[in-house]
């Protein structure tokens, strides 16, 4: 059901694709225009840094919102873009034939020659782009043609995180270890250091972050959204129609992780840094937190949330360490527990409220409440509910 | 020869201190399809319990002893708030459970670490845990011995209490078919509530069972909940004897990959063989049949 059916009754501005449109200028307006305004340098390096997140959270709102895989590990995707990216650029730092500083520290002084292709931005940059898609399409093939699904492929998928950050630790020699990778001075050429230049970073990443929602609200309103969307309700019923679920699962999983490889490339160039403690268990359930609280299902609320919470985290977590942790531990327990669609239902509860018929038919994709309990279908919703406890009990 | 009994001895103490973490969760998740997170951390609290303990108990020895029943009743009882606070509200989304669980995780791990301080801690081992066994010219740690006997001791109880008493009649009637269960007269809420209260007691003794292995910190138990879930993905569930073999075998197996490569490369290397174990076996060594789609 696209925007196309919105009928005669319906205003024009209450039609999705103007909204979405709408949304996205106002997005740019705002990044773009306001947020550079008013920003000091620092602050906005700080957005970047938010939005470079918040790609990430755009492909979990994909992968686990539509989809209903619950991605437990997109911080190794994450982290292969900034490995990838930090790695160029502390060989290109170092010069042609240069050896960067931590090889020499903690290895034997010679670039490992799988590291070496990374000399070339254009390899660099293509590997950003299909090394993380690759890997998840490797291990969502395996994983899924043979059905294995729900809490099996969350576990499978948090694994992963841990083996990998075990791994950079380990490889200390060869990855920085510990301390990851730092003290880039260029990129691509550009110095680092100069300001004007950490700005075109910013925008950049707000642009890579728009392109990625329009990516995402073009699949979703495309005959694959449909089809992601139920395989995600009746993954059975999808395959007696005759398609297949695990192409439809690995395609978006693929997408999740190149939206999270392409947002670690651009996180360690902002930031300066990547390293272990950006990769692992902990993180990787981290990003679930800003789509949960934005609502997961929404093509915004992933953005909006993972911004919030990186906002309010920057904030918190200085003054008050402790209290932050806190703090996030209650937001996943209230927000998954209370709000499982996030605050972006919150508009949908209150429109019930007053009577107003819901924005169902308008477009189901973007704006139908999925998750069991909060949807006017609740008998059906029900009946997936108990499906899926049952598949996840025995059969995931 | 003798490399070859060391790396089969590691291999043992390493599954059976994944047994200890896995069992309760085999058990949970098994029932009720519910991914515990938080696990972790009521291993961690059955650690800080064998901590406290020892500060009124001057010897070792006793306040282990008295460590593990009391911190059974620990974990026990962590397991059993959650379950009624927040996990019996979420029974329809189990996956969702899952975060839930963790921001719990979150919020147990900085309150130890707020009130025990975020350094490790050490608990003494008793006197009649020092020292090695030799045994084919291997010397044997007591304590990985010890950890080794707990594990066989827990399984041999939980089993019996699964065949033999009328709670583990209810128990394995639920994880089969919770309607039937249900329509045959067994309370299946209440299963569930005493289902978690073992599985969570358990993972207090295993915590306790781990003060013997080195210094106990908040994050504990995050070292050992991915590896545990591990074992329950490969065991399959239903059964303990999957639990059991799951948990073993991958003892055995990153034990002898530690041996041939390096730490690190170990856990790439058995995340690769348990994908393509799970290619072979994708409900894992031992499931439940049951006609519903797969």
């Amino acid at each position: 059901m696209s925007a196309a059916t919105g009928t005669a009754t319906t205003p024009w501005w209450q039609r999705s694709t103007v909204r979405v449109a709408g949304g996205v200028a106002v997005a740019a307006v705002v990044l773009f225009g306001i947020a550079p305004a008013v920003l000091s340098d620092f602050r906005l390096n700080l957005l970047a840094k938010f939005l470079c997140l918040a790609m990430v959270a755009v492909g979990i709102g994909l992968a686990w919102g539509r989809g209903g895989m619950l991605v437990l590990g997109q911080g190794v995707f994450f982290g292969i873009g900034g490995y990838l990216m930090a790695m160029h650029m502390k060989l290109a730092d170092a010069g042609p034939g240069g050896v960067p500083d931590f090889l020499r520290l903690y290895g034997d002084g010679v670039v490992p020659g799988w590291w070496e292709p990374l000399r070339s931005p254009v390899v660099t940059v293509l590997a950003i782009l299909v090394l993380p898609a690759g890997i998840a399409a490797l291990l969502g093939l395996a994983v899924f043609r043979r059905r294995v699904r729900g809490a099996y492929f969350a576990i499978l998928s948090q694994a992963l995180a841990a083996a990998f950050a075990i791994l950079l630790v380990g490889q200390q020699k060869v990855t920085g270890g510990t301390n990851g990778l730092n003290g880039f001075r260029s990129f691509f050429g550009y110095d680092l250091a100069d300001p004007i230049n950490k700005r075109m970073l910013y925008f950049i990443a707000a642009g890579v972050l728009i392109a990625m929602v329009v990516v995402v609200r073009l699949l979703m309103n495309s005959r694959y959204g449909e089809l992601l969307v139920a395989v995600r309700d009746q993954e059975n019923r999808v395959r007696f129609l005759g398609y297949d679920p695990a192409n439809v699962k690995v395609v978006a999983y693929a997408i999740a992780a190149c939206f999270a490889g392409i947002g670690g490339a651009l996180f360690a160039p902002v930031v300066g840094i990547i390293s272990p403690a950006d990769v692992g268990v902990i993180p990787s359930i981290g990003f679930l937190v800003g789509v949960a609280i934005g609502g997961r299902a929404t093509l915004l609320g992933p953005v909006l949330g993972a911004v919030a919470v990186s906002w309010a985290e920057t904030g918190l977590s200085e003054q008050f360490p402790s209290f932050w942790t806190y703090f996030q531990g209650a937001l996943f327990i209230l927000v998954v527990a209370f709000l499982p669609q996030g605050f972006a239902s919150l508009g949908t509860l209150w429109r019930r409220r007053r009577g107003t018929p819901a924005d169902a038919p308008d477009d189901p994709p973007t704006t139908h409440p999925s998750a069991p309990g909060s949807s006017p279908d609740a008998d059906d919703d029900a009946q997936h509910a108990a499906d899926s406890a049952r598949t996840a009990g025995r059969h995931a | 020869m003798d490399a070859l009994f060391s790396q089969l001895f590691a291999g043992l103490s390493l599954g059976s201190v994944l047994l200890l973490a896995a069992l309760g969760l085999a058990l949970t998740f098994g029932q009720m399809g519910v991914i515990n997170m938080a696990h972790g951390e009521f291993i961690m609290a059955g650690a800080y319990t064998a901590f406290v303990l020892q500060a009124f108990i001057p010897d070792a020895g006793v306040s282990l002893l008295v460590a593990l029943p009391v911190g059974f009743v620990v974990g026990g009882l962590l397991g059993l708030l959650l379950e009624v606070t927040l996990i019996s509200r979420m029974y329809r989304r189990p996956l969702d459970t899952l975060l839930v669980t963790f921001g719990v995780a979150l919020v147990l791990q900085q309150l130890a670490r707020d009130v025990f301080g975020a350094p490790n801690v050490d608990v003494r081992a008793p006197a009649w845990l020092s020292g090695a066994v030799p045994f084919l010219g291997m010397n044997l740690p007591k304590t990985r011995l010890f950890i080794l006997g707990l594990a066989i001791a827990c399984v041999v109880v939980l089993s019996l209490v699964l065949k033999l008493t009328s709670l583990g009649r209810r128990i394995r009637a639920t994880v089969q078919n919770r309607d039937l269960a249900e329509t045959s007269g067994v309370s299946t809420r209440a299963t569930d509530r005493l289902t978690f209260f073992v599985g969570s007691g358990i993972a207090g003794i295993a915590g306790v069972a781990l003060t013997l292995l080195g210094s106990i910190g908040p994050t504990l138990g995050t070292n050992y909940i991915v590896d545990a879930f591990l074992v329950v993905v490969v065991g399959g569930i239903g059964q303990l004897k999957g639990a059991v073999i799951a948990a073993f075998s991958l003892g055995l197996l990153q034990a002898t990959f530690e041996y041939s490569t390096t730490a690190s490369l170990a856990k790439v290397l058995l995340f690769v063989v348990i994908v393509a174990f799970l290619q072979v076996r994708p409900q894992g060594l031992v499931s439940v049949r049951t006609r519903s789609l797969a």
